[in-house]
């Protein structure tokens, strides 16, 4: 479904990422996993054309995707769910739902946002209120909601986990098995590496702007090498 | 008593006609400066433009300017797309203080090119309707002050049903906070931004139908309109929509009374005042909000 080719993507001058394969099939949930700085959200900037790689092949379903523009590749259905949320804080709940689907799945606007709220029952409690307003953990699941709105055919998660309490984390990991239970692709993108190989069927490990390691995630799990390259121990 | 109640109750009308006028060209520069954060330093020019526009019609072609009002606001409305597609956007680099410059270009060229065209000569028309007078209470108000005040409201609430009901609305107000999220949802934030000026020019030729019946043109005509547009904008909040409009009235009214207690030449000083007042207890304006 999406393939990474020898990726390079960075900054100016700055290469970040050189030289990334990576593949997602339909229906798999693949974690990436890197420490901080390692260049995971560079990766997803440049799958979903914010950023124009340096060099290296992007496809997603067969089409190469390579600095294409954001608009055409949400329109395909491949949709990121950022870091730091990015939710639109003068808008509504309703109104960000909406938007999710500005581009993609319109006729079926309605229907998915009661779909996103039987995910998310906390957002139908929040429908009214400016999505600035909300806590943490409310606007990580309603950007993820925001997502889903597009009824997406591969969902990018940039650190779905970043910010939240423990408790709000591992309820953060049970609803993103939850929603890939129903089918869905999913990219997760995470520092938090057990629970993200629990959840996950297939994981990559970034380090130094290269896959250092990759392989089932239940392997990796138990990898000594795992513990050593990415906790550094 | 000089100052009776009917002459200050008219006063206080024609202020409102006028300051509806105000609010319709306070509007547009708002909401360019919400989505793209720099003040429209072409929007007095463009203004000016649109009545050269409407007189023109008037003068060549017989067009009425109400009649042209829809003419007038697709033409504005195409006019700000493409100088923002072809002029600001490309030339700003994606800086937003590049921007302001532009803008600042493109009003010199605008003013001296009307200069060019049209001489510095104030010209007026002349419509049947033009002297015809509404009885409203006491006060006698010209028909098309009225006209203009009215038409000026129905703008504002159809821009208001834009930006809060559609979806292009809730784009222009995601891109205004959150590019970035925006560009993830797949909103082509370019565009918006060229969207967003063109609707703010598009209030301009609504305004200049609505204005030239009663008042002049001529190259300069923008400034009149546009200094007060800045202090409608920074007294009603930067980029807030109602804003824009109560404090087009407001400035209206007091400039009217302004006229009326202080003469025409300092009538203006109550602008000024008034201004310091809401500032001094509202810095962010009257309904701007704490960024």
């Amino acid at each position: 479904m999406l393939e990474v080719r020898g990726l390079r993507a960075g900054y100016g001058q700055i290469e970040v990422l050189r030289g990334i394969d990576l593949d997602v099939r339909g229906g798999e949930v693949v974690a990436v996993l890197g420490s901080n700085g390692v260049g995971k959200s560079t990766l997803n900037n440049n799958i979903s054309g914010i950023y124009r790689p340096f060099g290296g092949a992007i496809r997603f379903d067969g089409t190469d995707i390579t600095g294409a523009r954001p608009p055409s590749i949400v329109a395909r259905g491949l949709i990121q769910v950022p870091e730091g949320r990015r939710i639109f804080p003068n808008l509504s709940v309703r109104e960000n739902l909406e938007l999710g689907s500005y581009l993609r799945a319109r006729a079926s606007r309605a229907k998915n946002i009661e779909h996103v709220f039987a995910i998310f029952p906390r957002l139908q409690e929040r429908i009214g209120q400016l999505a600035g307003t909300l806590s943490g953990g409310e606007q990580q699941m309603l950007a993820i909601g925001r997502g889903l709105m597009a009824e997406p055919r591969l969902l990018i998660l940039d650190e779905p986990s970043l910010g939240l309490s423990p408790i709000l984390v591992e309820e953060m990991f049970k609803l993103i098995a939850r929603i890939a239970a129903e089918g869905l692709a999913i990219l997760l993108v995470e520092q938090n590496v057990v629970q993200s190989l629990a959840i996950a069927d297939r994981a990559y490990v970034i380090e130094k702007g290269v896959i250092a390691l990759s392989g089932k995630a239940a392997d990796l799990l138990n990898d000594p090498t795992l513990k050593a390259s990415y906790l550094g121990l | 008593m000089i100052y009776d109640f009917p002459i200050i109750f008219s006063s206080v009308m024609n202020g409102l006609m006028l300051g509806g006028i105000y609010a319709l060209v306070a509007l547009g520069l708002t909401l360019i400066y919400g989505v793209l954060h720099i003040i429209n330093f072409a929007h007095g020019s463009l203004l000016m433009i649109a009545m050269f526009a409407v007189w023109l019609l008037l003068e060549t072609l017989g067009i009425d300017p109400y009649v042209a009002l829809p003419l007038m606001v697709a033409g504005m409305f195409g006019l700000g797309y493409v100088l923002y597609k072809g002029v600001v956007g490309p030339m700003s680099h994606g800086e937003d203080a590049n921007i302001l410059l532009v803008t600042l270009g493109v009003a010199v060229i605008l003013d001296n090119l009307a200069l060019y065209l049209f001489t510095g000569d104030t010209r007026i028309i002349e419509r049947p309707y033009s002297f015809e007078m509404v009885e409203i209470g006491p006060a006698l108000i010209t028909l098309p002050k009225l006209i203009s005040f009215l038409g000026s409201l129905a703008v504002c609430l159809v821009l208001w049903l834009l930006i809060d009901r559609t979806d292009l609305g809730k784009a222009i107000r995601a891109v205004a906070k959150e590019r970035q999220g925006a560009r993830l949802v797949g909103i082509d934030v370019e565009n918006i931004f060229a969207l967003t000026y063109a609707i703010g020019v598009a209030c301009l030729g609504a305004a200049a139908c609505l204005l030239l019946p009663t008042f002049y043109v001529s190259p300069q005509v923008g400034n009149v309109f546009v200094i007060i547009a800045f202090t409608i904008v920074v007294l009603g909040g930067m980029g807030s929509f109602l804003g824009a409009l109560v404090g087009g009235l407001i400035i209206g009214v007091t400039e009217a009374l302004g006229g009326l207690f202080l003469g025409e030449a300092l009538g203006q000083i109550g602008i000024s005042l008034i201004f310091i007042l809401i500032l001094l207890f509202r810095p962010t304006g009257l309904f701007g909000g704490a960024k």
